[in-house]
């Protein structure tokens, strides 16, 4: 950690799962700006910046993992370690919808978006904890929805696994407070991102309608909410949910 | 590994993870009451354990496990 004085912690290792796009990209290009080493993980496509012939060029790492799948989380944690050294701040954002009305929601599209949003979580941060438990230090922040607290027709499976990210989150927070090690939740609502073009536009004209703030989020804005909740300045904050949803779900 | 050489490196892991002075590694020491660890340590010792010897140990093995002594004959059955 810098010893001059900034109040913002830099200069760290930090991974972002699911990096290639979104708000797992804004996270990364945020702690960059801090001056923090990074890394993400994509399972479809690498981050478009990191298309062109000199990757190197924008100093992030980005690995192939698919979170549903023990040993390339194993992989991707490895090459990330070899590469860049211990990793001190994990975000967990890696996600993925498949929307249905729970009468039409088979088996599959509930695992899917259970092992990728849930499972996948308990994952990265199982094999994220050990060397941050043995280097007393670490910060992890879990990217949960909105859709946790407000629910959203639709969207069963994600609300389950994003609800259950606040769980996991609180009872880890609980096991590793002793080690330094903080364990909290951001809550996006609407974010101009992919997954929730997804929804359709009228959808989203329904969800604006009913945010105080009355516009969508950035990514840049809920990655200055995970960044402070990696930040030094947060160092006493551990098991929270912090809402970054423009004041949708207020008070849920 | 003779056996002394196989408890000295038990209790390098030990005092490495523990961060106790070896003089308090002994086999009678209990890892809560006299070398002050909490659940988290030992799991962290146990982890340190496995690497160091290249053995496994299964979740349902540690049930009862409280003393130095136990400890290392767990692992040292291992070998």
């Amino acid at each position: 950690m810098s010893g001059d004085g900034d109040a913002t912690t830099t200069g760290r290792v930090v991974l972002v799962t699911g990096g290639s796009r979104g708000i797992g990209l804004g996270c990364a290009r945020r702690f960059q700006s801090l001056g923090d080493t990074v890394a993400v993980t994509y399972r479809t496509a690498p981050p478009p910046e990191l298309a062109g012939p000199r990757p190197e060029d924008l100093d992030l790492l980005a690995v192939p993992c698919d979170v549903r799948e023990p040993a390339q989380v194993e992989s991707a944690f490895a090459a990330v370690e070899q590469a860049l050294g211990p990793i001190e701040v994990l975000v967990a954002n890696a996600g993925v919808t498949k929307d249905m009305l729970l009468l039409r929601m088979g088996e599959e599209a509930w695992n899917e978006v259970l092992d990728t949003d849930l499972s996948g979580v308990y994952r990265v941060v199982r094999r994220a904890l050990g060397p941050m438990v043995r280097a007393h230090r670490g910060r992890i922040v879990l990217v949960s929805s909105v859709v946790a607290f407000l629910g959203s027709p639709g969207q069963v499976n994600y609300g389950a696994a994003k609800a259950g990210l606040v769980g996991l989150a609180r009872s880890l927070a609980r096991e590793v407070g002793s080690r330094n090690i903080t364990v909290n939740v951001v809550a996006p609502g609407v974010v101009d991102t992919d997954m929730i073009a997804s929804l359709g536009e009228q959808r989203v004209e329904q969800l604006l309608a009913m945010v105080p703030l009355g516009r969508k989020a950035s990514s840049a804005d809920v990655a200055g909410a995970v960044a402070f909740l990696a930040s030094d300045d947060a160092a006493y904050v551990t098991g929270a949910v912090l809402p970054v949803d423009g004041g949708l779900a207020m008070g849920l | 590994m003779t056996d002394v050489a196989t408890f000295d490196k038990f209790k390098a892991c030990a005092i490495d993870v523990l961060q106790v002075p070896a003089d308090k590694v002994v086999p009678e020491a209990r890892f809560g009451d006299d070398l002050d660890a909490d659940s988290l340590d030992l799991v962290e010792l146990v982890m340190a354990l496995e690497e160091a010897f290249n053995v496994t140990v299964d979740e349902s093995e540690l049930e009862g496990i409280e003393t130095v002594g136990q400890a290392y004959e767990l692992i040292s059955a291992k070998l």
